[in-house]
Parts: C-alpha cells; structure tokens; sequence
C-alpha cells in the first residue's frame, strides 16, 4: 500500500504534465538561429563576441596536440565526431516536435570548454552550407549558444559535482545535460532581445521564446547526458584516454 | 558480463524510451523545420525582412536526409573505429601478458 501511495503522487505529477503537453500543443522546432534571422548588427555583435573564444579554443587546440599526452588528437577526433552525430539525430519531444542535442559535454570534459568553439564551428559550418540549417550570417550567434556558453556551464557543472564528490558518471551526466539545456536557453535569449514582446516587452518574449526552446529540450538533454556517459565509460574502459590526463 | 557494460546497456535503454515516449503520449507533428522560432519573430515584428537565405538548400527532403545521414555516419564511423582500435589493442596486450606469465608458472 506504502509503495502505491509513493507512485501515485508521482504518476499524477506525470498526468498533469502530459496533459499540460496535450492542452498546448506548440510545434516547436527547436533549433539554431536560421540565415538571416538576425539583424546585420547583432550578426556582427555576435560574430565580435564569438571571436576571442574562438581564438583562445586554436590556441588550447595546438596545445594539446602539442601535448605529448597519449591518444590526445584521437580523442580530440573522438570528441569532434561526437559533436557530429548528436546534431544530426533530430529527436522528437514531449512538446510534439523535433530538436537535436548538441553533444558538446564530452569534449568539455576532457579538454576544458576551449575547444569545443573550434570543433562546433566545424559542425555549425557543415550544416549551414549543406543542410540549410542555421547559417553563415547567424554563426556567430550560434557559435555563442553552442560552443561558448554550453561548454563553460558545462564545465563548471562538472567542476562544482567533482568539487563536491558526486560521482564521476553522475557528474558527467549532468555537466552534458546542463550543457546542452542552456545552448537552448542561450537560443531564447538572444531571439528575446532583438524581437521583444509589442506588448510585454523583452520579459514577455523570452518567456514565449524559451517555451519554443528550452522546453523542447529537456528529454533531449537527458538523453545527451545519458548517451555522454556511454561513450565516456567505453573510452575509459578500453583504455583510450587516462582520466587524469589534462585535468 | 561486467558492471560496466550492464550499465551501458541500461543507460541505452533509458535513451531508448526517452526517445519513444512522446511518441507514444503526444500528438504533435513532429515537423523537421525551423519554423516555429521564424513565425514568432514575425509575430512580434511583422516588419522584418529576412535579409540573407541559405547559400545552398538541399534540392529535396530525401536529399536533405541523405546528407544528415552522411554526417551522422561519419560521425559514429571515427568513434566506433577507435574505440574498436583500442578494445582490440587492450586485448591484444593481455593475451600477450597471459603468455607470458604462463610458462612461467608451468616451471
């Protein structure tokens, strides 16, 4: 009877939000800024801001495979190609439409955030040229959304769980998790402040913006941790990479 | 089997019915493009012009796919490479190791 007690709470919690989904059936499609969508001067803002990262993330790069440290351009591939596949598998969500994770979590684990600004731009470039997915105008903008702000919360998810002793897959779990959820926030964020609410302004359009984004994106960035950890467990567990290398 | 790969295999379970969830609770469209974020900028700014377009569209859907697929497939090709690579090296290394120890252990 206990246990019954126990899951009933939990499974009305779990009807009320399936119904909430139904009530309001958005078709989101959460992803990066498409070409264009921007005005000239936030391209350029963007595209200014993005830049130092991106320079600091070739300088970490030439360090590393400067390194010495064994199996480091492999897993810098590794790394790279995981970006790769996670942006490719658009996922459909409890919000009744299609997102994609970004799959910025390992990398950031095992190299610093640094470095992901260069390998995601490798992937924004390859679907804003071939897919007619995001865009040349908006990359700067999206380069700070994914390779920017998702790497450095990311990191410091990972460096405040280790810091605190949570275990080493809970910890990476949720630094990739926390990593691909705020790509999305960032997303919202940048919409909400160049097309604010007529009404409501700035607050009112973020809010809008953030059910279209980061809504979508939570099954997602639970499945991302969760499929970071699988990959990681491989790496670790056929002796690719050392965990205390580079930490 | 080993701890390790029992949880990987439950973990790929769980993204499994992640995945299969919506599916089965919500109606939606499940629609591919990026239209939704578009339409709202337009409901708050009805004046603003898409001023760039895409250098190149992928002439189709079926195009379109083709080429996430590429990208997906490359992708997963270099990671399962080298952790294969790696998973043969490290048995390789204790077979070796194996041998080794074993005549000694016959004298």
């Amino acid at each position: 009877m206990e246990l019954v007690k126990k899951y009933r709470k939990f499974l009305m919690f779990l009807a009320i939000g399936f119904a909430y989904a139904l009530a309001y059936p958005t078709t989101a499609h959460a992803m990066h800024i498409m070409e264009g969508m921007l005005p000239p001067k936030w391209c350029i803002f963007w595209f200014a801001v993005a830049t130092p990262f991106f320079i600091y993330g070739l300088y970490r790069m030439y360090k590393i495979v400067n390194s010495g440290v064994p199996n480091a351009k492999v897993m810098l591939a590794l790394c790279g190609a995981f970006v790769f596949v996670l942006s490719s598998l658009k996922l459909p969500s409890v919000t009744g439409s299609c997102s994609h994770p970004t799959g910025v979590g390992l990398g950031t684990v095992m190299f610093g955030p640094g470095v992901m600004a260069v390998l995601g731009v490798i992937v924004l470039l390859f679907q804003a040229l071939l897919l007619a997915h995001g865009g040349l105008t908006t990359l700067g903008a999206n380069e700070f959304s994914m390779t920017i702000v998702g790497p450095i919360v990311g990191f410091a998810v990972w460096k405040l769980c280790r810091a605190l002793k949570v275990n080493r897959s809970v910890s990476l779990f949720l630094c990739a998790m926390f990593a691909d959820w705020s790509t999305y926030v960032t997303t919202a964020f940048q919409l909400a402040i160049v097309f604010p609410d007529p009404n409501g302004g700035v607050g009112a359009a973020l809010i809008k913006f953030l059910g279209i984004y980061a809504v979508t994106q939570i099954p997602l960035a639970i499945a991302e941790g969760l499929l970071t950890v699988i990959v990681y467990n491989l790496v670790i567990s056929n002796d690719l990479w050392k965990e205390s290398a580079l930490q | 089997m080993k701890k390790r790969t029992k949880i990987n295999i439950i973990l790929l379970i769980c993204v499994i019915l992640l995945v299969l969830i919506p599916f089965i609770f919500v109606k939606g469209s499940y629609g591919g493009s990026d239209d939704q974020g578009t339409e709202q900028i337009k409901k708050y700014d009805p004046s603003y012009k898409v001023w760039a377009h895409p250098v190149w569209t992928p002439p189709s859907g079926e195009i379109e796919s083709l080429l996430f697929t590429v990208q997906g497939s490359l992708g997963t090709g270099v990671i399962c490479y080298f952790i294969g690579s790696a998973h043969g090296k490290k048995k390789a290394l204790e077979a070796k190791s194996k041998q080794e120890a074993e005549p000694k252990t016959e004298k």
